[in-house]
C-alpha cells in the first residue's frame, strides 16, 4: 500500500469502567471502500467517532491526509459523517441543512446556495430544498443527509450504520446509491454496519472487529473463505466448527480428536509449524461444502469425511437454503446450505435422519479453541 | 358475571353502561366548571368593581366609570410603581432567560462530580418560604450595599425566575439529543457556533416561554420586592401600601390592569412552551 490516507498506530479509548478499544493499527488507503463490522459494543462505533474527532483516544496515534490528529477538535477535521439517525436539524429547511457545512467554511451565501443547490440535484432531490426535513420521506432524508456531508467535497467519508433505519427495499436502492458515489467521487468511504450483506456487496476491504480488538482485515472474498480464527469463522455465519485437540501432524494430514470424532484436514507449510500434538484447535468446514444425503443413501465417497444427525429446521434464503441439523455430541447444530432444487430432490423434513459428508481438502483448522 | 356469559354484551347492559359514562362525564364538568367559578370570580369581582362608579364596592352596581382608572393614570406614585415593575420584569426575563439557558445546557452538555446538586441548586428558591428568602436577601444585601435599589430587586427575582426558565429549557434540551451538536462540529462550527446556530435555534420556543414566564413571576412577586425595595415600590407592594392605608376602589383598577398584564405574559409563554409540543408532532 502506498502511503495510507489514515492511519490507526495502536489507537485504545478507555471510557470510566469500559475499554472500548483495546490498541488497533489499521491503514486506510485512499479511495478505498472500508467495512468494519463487528457485534454491538465491539468498539466499531468508537473507532469511526475517533477517525472524525467527536473521541479522543485515550493512546496511540491518528495519522489523517498525513496529520497527526491529535489535539485536532473535530470541527477542524473535514471529517463529514453521516449518522445512524441522520441527525438533521428539524428547524432548518432541505436547502438549510445542506448549505449548513459551506456556511461554516465561511463561503458566500449565494455560492452556498448554488453548490447545495447542485447536490440536491445530484442525489435527486432537485426542487425540494424549501421542504422542510420533516416533511420527506425516509429515503430522502437519508439523501439530504448525504448531501450534507458531501457538500464540502471532502477526502473520507464516514458513514455510521448509515441505512440501518431504512425498510429492505429502499436499503437495498441506497446501497446501489452509496456504491455509486463512491464509484464517482473516489473518496475514502468509512463504512460502520453490522449487516454482513452491506458489508460484503459494497466494501473494498472489511475488518472485523470483538471485544475492542480487530479479529481481521481483509477482502470481502478472503474473510468469507478464509477466516483467521474461530470468532471471525463464526461471525460470518456460514461456516461449521467443531473445537478438539490435534493428534497427529505430519504426513500431508492434520488429525484432530473432538467429541464429534477424527478429522483430518490437508497440511500446509505453514498449518503443520502452526499445531502441534496436543495443541487446542477449531475444524472448520463451510456450510455450503457439506453434501447430505438420506441416513440409507450409499457410503459416501472414498476418502470423505462423515456424520450423521437428525434435521431441526430449514430456513428459506432466495434460491438457497439453509439447513440446521443436530449431531449428537456437538455444542451448535450443524448448517448446510444447498440450493433449493437440491432440498427438494432429498424431501428433507425436521426430525429426518441424515447423512452428511464432505471432501476434507474442504475443511481446515484454526488456531485455539471456539 | 358467569364463565357462560356472552362475548358480546346484550343491550340492557350497554345502556347501562353508557349512562354511567354520561353521568362520570357531567360529574367531571361540573367539578372543572366550580373549579374555575372559585378561581376566577375574585378576578371577575375585581374587573366589574373597576368600573363601578360608586365609592364602595357594593351591589347594587352604581354605574359605568372610568374614574377610577382615571385616578390610577393620575397617581405618580402608582405611575412610578409601574415603571419599576416593568424595569424589573423585563431585566428579570432576559437574565433569567439567559441563566436558565446556561445552567440547563451546563446539565445537557456535561458530566460532573456534584451535576445533581448544581440543578438542585438553581432549582430551589422557589422551594423556599418567600418570606425567609426576602429577609436573607435583605440582609445580604444591606451587607454589600446594594439593598433599596431597583437592581436589587431585579437581582433576587432573577434567583427565583431563573429556576423556571432553566425548568423549561431543560425540557426542550432533553428532545435534543446528543448528535444534533455533534454533526454541527462534524460538519466544521466550532462548540460556541454549535451552540448559537444550532442549540439555541432550537431551543427558541422554550427562551420565548421561559422570557415571558420569568417576566409574569417578577410582575406577580410581592413579598421579596417588599423587603429589599426600599423606597423603590413594584406594582404589587404599591397595591399592598393602598390597601394598608384605606378601602381605596382605585386599587380595583390597578389590580385589572395587573391582571391583564400577568394573563397576557402567562398566555404567550404557554403558547410558546405550546409551539414545542405541535413542532414534536410535526417531526414524529
Amino acid at each position: 500500500m502506498k502511503t495510507p490516507f489514515v492511519s490507526l498506530k495502536g489507537v485504545e479509548k478507555r471510557f470510566a469502567g469500559h475499554h472500548a478499544v483495546r490498541g488497533i493499527d489499521l491503514d486506510i488507503a485512499a479511495g478505498e471502500f472500508i467495512a468494519i463490522m463487528g457485534p454491538s459494543g465491539c468498539g466499531k462505533s468508537t473507532t469511526l467517532r475517533m477517525i472524525a474527532g467527536l473521541d479522543e483516544p485515550t493512546a496511540g496515534e491518528l495519522w489523517i491526509g498525513g496529520r497527526n490528529m491529535r489535539g485536532i477538535p473535530a470541527f477542524q477535521r473535514d471529517t463529514p459523517m453521516v449518522w445512524q439517525n441522520l441527525a438533521l436539524f428539524p428547524f432548518l429547511n432541505v436547502a438549510q441543512n445542506v448549505e449548513f457545512p459551506l456556511r461554516m467554511k465561511k463561503l458566500g451565501a449565494d455560492a452556498s446556495r448554488k453548490r447545495a443547490g447542485e447536490w440536491l440535484e445530484r442525489l435527486g432531490l432537485g426542487g425540494m430544498g424549501d421542504r422542510m426535513v420533516s416533511q420527506l420521506s425516509g429515503g430522502q432524508r437519508q439523501r439530504v443527509a448525504l448531501a450534507r456531508a458531501l457538500v464540502t467535497e471532502p477526502s473520507i467519508l464516514l458513514l455510521d450504520e448509515p441505512l440501518s433505519a431504512l425498510d429492505a427495499h429502499l436499503r437495498v436502492r441506497m446501497q446501489t446509491e452509496l456504491a455509486r458515489l463512491h464509484r464517482e467521487l473516489r473518496i475514502t468511504f468509512v463504512y460502520v454496519t453490522h449487516a454482513q450483506s452491506e458489508a460484503f456487496a459494497l466494501a473494498d476491504r472489511i475488518v472485523i472487529m470483538s471485544d475492542g480488538l480487530i479479529q481481521q482485515a481483509g477482502r470481502p472474498q478472503d474473510v468469507y473463505r478464509a477466516p483467521v480464527n474461530p470468532f471471525v469463522a463464526n461471525f460470518i455465519g456460514t461456516n461449521n466448527l467443531v473445537s478438539g485437540r490435534v493428534r497427529t501432524s505430519g504426513g500431508g494430514q492434520i488429525e484432530l480428536d473432538s467429541a464429534l470424532g477424527a478429522f483430518t484436514v490437508p497440511a500446509t507449510s505453514t498449518s503443520v509449524s502452526t499445531f502441534a500434538s496436543g495443541d487446542k484447535a477449531t475444524f472448520v468446514v463451510a456450510a455450503d461444502r457439506v453434501a447430505l444425503a438420506g441416513e440409507g443413501a450409499a457410503q459416501a465417497l472414498p476418502g470423505h469425511a462423515r456424520l450423521h444427525g437428525t434435521v431441526l429446521g430449514l430456513e428459506f434464503v432466495g434460491s438457497t437454503q439453509t439447513v440446521f441439523i443436530e449431531v449428537p455430541g456437538s455444542d451448535s447444530e450443524f448448517r448446510v446450505q444447498k440450493q433449493q432444487h437440491e432440498i427438494e430432490s432429498l424431501g428433507l423434513a425436521p426430525g429426518q435422519r441424515v447423512q452428511l459428508s464432505w471432501d476434507p481438502q474442504h475443511a481446515w483448522l484454526l488456531p485455539q479453541a471456539a | 358475571m358467569t364463565a357462560t356469559a356472552p362475548a358480546v354484551p346484550d343491550d340492557a347492559e350497554v345502556a347501562a353502561r353508557q349512562r354511567r359514562t354520561r353521568l362520570s362525564r357531567m360529574a367531571q364538568y361540573s367539578f372543572l366548571f366550580l373549579l374555575f367559578a372559585f378561581m376566577a370570580t375574585p378576578m371577575l369581582v375585581v374587573v366589574v368593581f373597576s368600573f363601578d362608579a360608586n365609592r364602595f364596592p357594593a351591589i347594587p352596581w352604581g354605574g359605568f366609570s372610568l374614574a377610577w382608572h382615571r385616578a390610577v393614570l393620575q397617581d405618580e406614585m402608582i405611575a412610578d410603581a409601574f415603571l419599576n415593575s416593568l424595569k424589573v420584569g423585563f431585566g428579570t426575563a432576559v437574565i433569567s432567560t439567559l441563566l436558565g439557558f446556561a445552567a440547563a445546557y451546563i446539565d445537557h452538555r456535561w458530566r460532573f462530580r456534584g451535576q445533581s446538586a448544581f440543578v438542585l441548586l438553581v432549582a430551589m428558591p422557589p422551594a423556599v418560604p418567600v418570606t425567609i428568602l426576602g429577609m436573607a436577601m435583605l440582609a445580604f444585601l444591606s451587607r454589600i450595599g446594594l439593598f433599596g435599589t431597583v437592581e436589587a430587586v431585579m437581582a433576587c427575582h432573577v434567583v427565583l425566575a431563573t429556576s423556571f426558565a432553566m425548568a423549561l429549557i431543560r425540557l426542550r434540551l432533553g428532545e435534543l439529543g446528543p448528535e444534533m451538536e455533534q454533526a454541527a462540529w462534524n460538519l466544521g462550527a466550532s462548540p460556541a457556533v454549535a451552540v448559537l446556530r444550532i442549540v439555541v435555534p432550537f431551543c427558541k420556543p422554550a427562551l420565548l416561554a421561559s422570557f415571558f414566564l420569568s417576566a409574569a413571576v417578577s410582575f406577580d412577586e410581592f413579598m421579596i420586592a417588599w423587603f429589599v425595595g426600599g423606597v423603590h415600590e413594584t406594582l404589587p407592594v404599591r397595591i399592598l401600601n393602598l390597601l394598608q392605608g384605606q378601602v381605596n376602589p382605585k386599587i380595583n383598577a390597578i389590580g385589572t390592569v395587573v391582571l391583564v398584564v400577568s394573563i397576557t405574559l402567562v398566555l404567550l409563554a404557554q403558547h410558546f412552551a405550546r409551539v414545542r409540543a405541535s413542532q414534536l408532532a410535526a417531526t414524529a
